[in-house]
């Protein structure tokens, strides 16, 4: 298939900036490795959520959150060399807090179980402590069935 | 239909679009709105900053929970539009098609409205709402009743 194996961070890279939605949040992608992503997202004023205070939306950790968790089943599959299509069937979002003025805040991702569908994964958001989290998800992720052999 | 209520319909209808326009992050998504009586419609208009997966190409599904979100957050805040915005306290998406890349509705059935707390339902559809995109429920923590600007 692929003429040149990418690592499982530059394939996260590619993969996030080639994501219009995630170019246009500016999320960052941090490390990878099979079924564990990390990404990060800056505070900026066009992210606000609430003027009164400033805090950046929950939609974008709900982006941030949902790219995560898809790029910690991408890179599991890919490390079994089975990677397709992936959707996301259902996220679950628990807000603990409003993240920290400015502060850049970081998804890390765990997919702990990957079938011949569907990813299990775990996810959560923070500035720089994950026993602190502004934000954990729970996620399920279906994998395209393998294309058929030719 | 019915002017009895306190807001005339016009004048949530202007303070509605003044919130969309005051949220950065809505004017980021392009979210607009439309009012009957107190029910809104959300409306994303297509735009390819939404994108997720340019190869289908599809809406990203962030980007679907986001408006879903939003949605239910403009719903809440026009039962009470002098306080300030309701915070999201967990929701779960469900998501039953791709986002192809057309304009999205969702309206928000809010099911109940307690003293601090409101759970509501939010269904996300494009070209026909028996064919929806997605949907969410989640539990939203209301603002405090007294207008001041000491709350969290």
């Amino acid at each position: 298939m692929s003429a040149k194996p990418d690592t499982l961070p530059d394939m996260v890279t590619r993969m996030t900036r080639g994501t219009p939605q995630s170019s246009a949040l500016g999320l960052r992608p941090m490390s990878a490795e099979a079924g564990v992503a990390c990404m990060a997202v800056a505070w900026r004023a066009d992210l606000v959520g609430d003027p009164h205070s400033g805090v950046i939306a929950g939609g974008v950790i709900t982006t941030l959150l949902d790219q995560t968790c898809g790029m910690a089943v991408a890179s599991l599959a890919e490390a079994e060399n089975r990677l397709t299509g992936l959707a996301t069937l259902d996220l679950r979002i628990d807000y603990m807090r409003g993240a920290e003025l400015g502060r850049e805040i970081i998804a890390r991702a765990h997919c702990y179980k990957l079938t011949s569908s569907i990813g299990f994964v775990r996810a959560a958001a923070f500035e720089d402590d994950e026993a602190n989290p502004i934000a954990t998800a729970q996620a399920t992720f279906a994998l395209a069935p393998p294309p058929a052999p030719k | 239909m019915s002017e009895a209520t306190e807001n005339s319909g016009e004048s949530l209808a202007v303070r509605l679009a003044g919130l969309l326009e005051t949220v950065p992050y809505m004017s980021f998504l392009g979210m607009q709105a439309e009012l009957a009586g107190d029910e809104m419609t959300g409306r994303l208009p297509f735009a390819p900053h939404l994108v997720g997966n340019p190869m289908l190409p599809a809406l990203h599904g962030g980007v679907i929970g986001a408006f879903l979100e939003m949605t239910a957050v403009c719903q809440l805040w026009l039962l009470e539009p002098h306080r300030r915005l309701p915070r999201a306290i967990d929701v779960t998406i469900e998501y039953l098609r791709p986002g192809r890349p057309l304009a999205v509705h969702a309206r928000a059935n809010v099911r109940k409205v307690g003293r601090r707390i409101a759970n509501v339902h939010v269904e996300a559809w494009q070209e026909a709402r028996d064919l929806p995109v997605a949907f969410l429920s989640g539990h939203f923590m209301l603002s405090p009743p007294a207008a001041d600007s000491a709350a969290p």
